[in-house]
């Protein structure tokens, strides 16, 4: 927790209001998500009880296992779900654009669009996760045949688990954390997983959230006096009403599941969520295609080199999460100014046509100094990057104290992002007066070590892994 | 233990259990739980008294669930269960939860007359006793068996699953800390018998389905650091005694007194609210209303993050200068002010 956002949170408890933590919207909101509310059954091992499901907000489709127990029903469940998803994402394998590749000598091509998924809470995830497992292995034949659907559907979900994963992705989003990202309220994290709640917080204030709090959950556990009180009688009795009171309960989160999704709308979008939509875009198409050419299931678990490629991966998108939001959002920045990896100064003095000529070639090498005000922890010789001229590196030549007012002079050289000459383009150096904001934090492409191939998995992590799982065999 | 029946006002004392003491254990700052638990008061019917019910119910679908988990494992003399956990057809099977009468001193009594005999393999609905806060608990593990070479290893039953090798990270923790109180006692029990307590196994074996069927697997737990934690909160709380002799005279929790008496009562108590409390103590939204306005309320994390400062109001005096902070405060303070002035700034 940041000083900022816990102070964040005093604000809301002196104001009754869930405060801003963002200024600008830090996912991507589709014009035409798909929004799925799961309920479990308590005490089974992930086994659905119901789910609302639609990307019509007027239009939810209730899906119901009347007995929990019924596995020809449980797939029937998976089956439909199944059917609905998969028409979903199919939806966006249809226009294509060019993107360039190897500096614009290749192109290749990508899905226009990309679909996403909203779910309640990360338990929401976490009830795909496990769903998506336990039908991505089933086979349309041999003992146990499910319809093909359901290992369809297991594929699919267990794509969007693992990519709900990868920090700033937003092909499968949960309401809970994307709305902790931009408000915080005047109650503690545990007490924010509730959606609801969370919800009154930001819209209503502290008294209809702590109203709301004993209302109905919104999954994918349910409550335990609902279970004994209303479930338990309805089912042992097959009572034909059971669908209609799964619905009444689910409906309030279905509901507010939108008005998530509203509010998030109005948000002016951050400049560089568009970027990492693309790279959602790009995962989406190859997992189409691996599924349109009929590739297996994902594995259960990785082996030892397709794991470490993927803590990369994800390491590497975390810290460009990271980065981005910092870069797009000044409240997010302003966490680490107050952590001393930023600090915002104005331009005390520039010599922008500065050229090095100590090298082979001479290069253009402008100088500026910063005055500011606060606290300043970084080393000469340490690059930055300021957010507003993001391709420029400045080098801190040195620090000076400045007597008296307790300021620091900060002295950088700039390069690249001026243009190719050996005079700046114009706007590109800043000039005297020029507030900036200059941090430790950049954007620059870092590259993963070298992986073996699996076949050359050394000892140490196992040797090479067997071919192909076998398929598991299909387990009532 | 006059007093004790004086603070509960009557009525039957609820009884300690694994759980509890893990609860217990969990915030062991909290003066207010330690003294509630130590007497024995209901503190379901208390919260409802003073007007803050709570829901700690456990759903019926996951106790039949767990029944017919345990069952299964049981049936036919525990053979799912002997393959499971290795055990030889040979090794004997004992039940000691025949009796229906409330003699919990006569079971514990078998119990301890079977350990000490180190014969059966399988001993089902042991009965254990732990001092807890100077007062004897008595606590039923799931299962104790002796594996090889006269160890003897805690099996716990738990009826939620092992997905490819990995469960959910809460309910093994929690299993894990229940399980580490019962080697706990068990070591207690056998250094009483005079027998080398070190003969019980610090890994403890959990028994779940796998993934998606009713099919057992068991796993092994290293549960030396709970044990370690457990015996540290214990010895802190043996001294509740204290805490209760300094009550002041005629303070009862009974429950036929009014509310605003009883919530007096409470008052004498202090307690230790984090919002941990609300899954796991049956008074927590009563405390929590209590504690509103302070940081802790909001959380460790966010208390820390502001320097640690009690109450959410003194941290906005901090923070907008219209406070001056103790000579301690002084750090906290030009932090806070500090990210006051950039929050204003980015949000203008």
């Amino acid at each position: 927790m940041s000083t900022l956002t816990a102070l964040a949170r005093a604000q809301a408890v002196a104001s009754g209001r869930a405060q801003p933590i963002a200024t600008v919207r830090h996912l991507h909101v589709h014009d035409y998500p798909l929004v799925l509310v799961p309920l479990a059954m308590a005490g089974e091992a992930n086994a659905p009880l119901a789910a609302l499901v639609g990307a019509d907000p007027d239009k939810p489709e209730l899906l119901v296992v009347t007995q929990p127990r019924d596995r020809d029903e449980r797939f029937r469940f998976a089956d439909r779900l199944g059917q609905i998803l998969v028409a979903y994402v199919d939806m966006f394998a249809d226009a294509t654009e060019d993107v360039p590749i190897d500096r614009g000598k290749d192109v290749r091509t990508r899905y226009a669009d990309a679909p996403q998924l909203w779910v309640p809470n990360p338990a929401g995830v976490d009830f795909l996760r496990l769903f998506g497992r336990s039908t991505r292995f089933r086979t349309v034949d041999g003992e146990h045949p499910v319809p093909a659907s359901v290992p369809l559907l297991g594929r699919w979900l267990t794509f969007f688990a693992t990519s709900a994963e990868v920090p700033g992705s937003s092909l499968l989003v949960n309401a809970v954390q994307a709305l902790g990202l931009h408000w915080a309220t005047g109650q503690s994290g545990a007490e924010d997983a509730q959606l609801g709640v969370l919800l009154a917080w930001i819209q209503e204030g502290a008294a209809a959230a702590r109203a709301v709090e004993n209302g109905p959950v919104a999954g994918p556990a349910t409550d335990p006096d609902f279970d004994n009180k209303v479930l338990a009688p309805l089912i042992e009795r097959s009572a034909p009403e059971l669908p209609d009171v799964l619905r009444e309960l689910m409906l309030p989160t279905w509901e507010r599941m939108w008005r998530v999704l509203d509010l998030l709308r109005r948000l002016p979008v951050g400049s560089r969520v568009g970027q990492r939509w693309d790279s959602d875009r790009d995962v989406y198409t190859a997992f189409a295609q691996h599924v349109a050419d009929g590739g297996a299931p994902q594995p259960r678990r990785d082996g030892a080199v397709a794991a470490a490629a993927r803590l990369q991966r994800l390491e590497s998108a975390a810290s460009r999460y990271a980065v981005q939001r910092a870069f797009d959002d000044p409240l997010v920045l302003a966490e680490y100014r107050l952590a001393g990896a930023a600090f915002a100064g104005t331009v005390t003095l520039a010599a922008p046509d500065r050229i090095d000529d100590s090298g082979k070639r001479p290069v253009l090498r402008p100088r500026i100094m910063v005055r500011t005000a606060e606290s300043v922890r970084v080393e000469p010789g340490t690059s930055l990057t300021s957010p507003s001229r993001p391709s420029q590196k400045a080098r801190v030549i040195s620090l000076a104290p400045v007597p008296v007012t307790g300021e620091t002079d900060v002295l950088l050289e700039l390069s690249g992002g001026m243009g190719r000459k050996l005079v700046a383009e114009p706007g590109t150096v800043p000039a005297v007066g020029e507030r900036v904001i200059l941090t430790t934090l950049t954007e620059e492409f870092r590259r993963g070590g070298a992986l073996p191939d699996p076949t050359e998995t050394p000892w140490t992590h196992g040797g090479p892994p067997p071919p192909q799982d076998p398929q598991v065999p299909a387990v009532p | 233990m006059g007093r004790l029946d004086e603070l509960r006002g009557g009525g039957k004392a609820k009884r300690h259990n694994a759980r509890t003491i893990a609860a217990l254990t969990g915030n062991p700052g909290c003066n207010r739980r330690a003294v509630l638990d130590a007497a024995g008061v209901d503190k379901l019917k208390l919260a409802e008294t003073i007007g803050f019910p709570g829901s700690f119910g456990q759903s019926r679908f996951a106790l039949s669930r767990g029944n017919a988990f345990e069952a299964m494992l049981k049936a036919d003399d525990c053979e799912l269960l002997r393959s499971v956990l290795g055990a030889s057809d040979a090794a004997a099977y004992r039940d000691l939860g025949a009796d229906t009468d409330d003699s919990l001193g006569d079971r514990h009594a078998r119990t301890v007359a079977l350990l000490s005999a180190a014969s059966a393999a399988l001993i089902d609905h042991p009965l254990l006793t732990l001092e807890v806060a100077g007062q004897t608990v008595y606590l039923e593990p799931d299962l104790v068996a002796y594996a090889h070479q006269g160890r003897l290893q805690v099996v716990e039953i738990k009826s939620f699953a092992i997905v490819d090798g990995q469960a959910e990270s809460a309910k093994v923790s929690a299993a894990a800390i229940q399980a580490a109180t019962y080697v706990l006692a068990l070591r207690q029990l056998l250094e009483r018998l005079g027998m080398d307590p070190l003969l019980v196994d610090h890994e403890i074996v959990l028994v779940c389905p796998e993934n998606f069927a009713m099919r057992p697997v068991a796993v092994r737990l290293d549960v030396r650091k709970q044990l370690a934690t457990l015996r540290r909160q214990l010895s802190r709380l043996s001294g509740v005694g204290e805490i209760i002799d300094a009550l002041p005279a005629g303070v009862t929790f009974d429950l036929n007194r009014p509310a605003s008496e009883i919530v007096a009562a409470l008052g004498h108590v202090a307690p230790r609210y984090a919002p941990e409390c609300l899954s796991t103590c049956e008074l927590s939204t009563f405390c929590r209303h209590e504690a509103s306005g302070t940081t802790g309320a909001l959380g460790r994390p966010v208390r820390e993050a502001l320097g640690g400062i009690e109450s959410v109001e003194e941290v906005l005096e901090l923070a907008s200068g219209t406070r001056t902070p103790t000579p301690e405060q002084e750090e906290a303070a030009a932090l806070l002010r500090q990210a006051l002035r950039l929050r204003s700034e980015a949000l203008s």
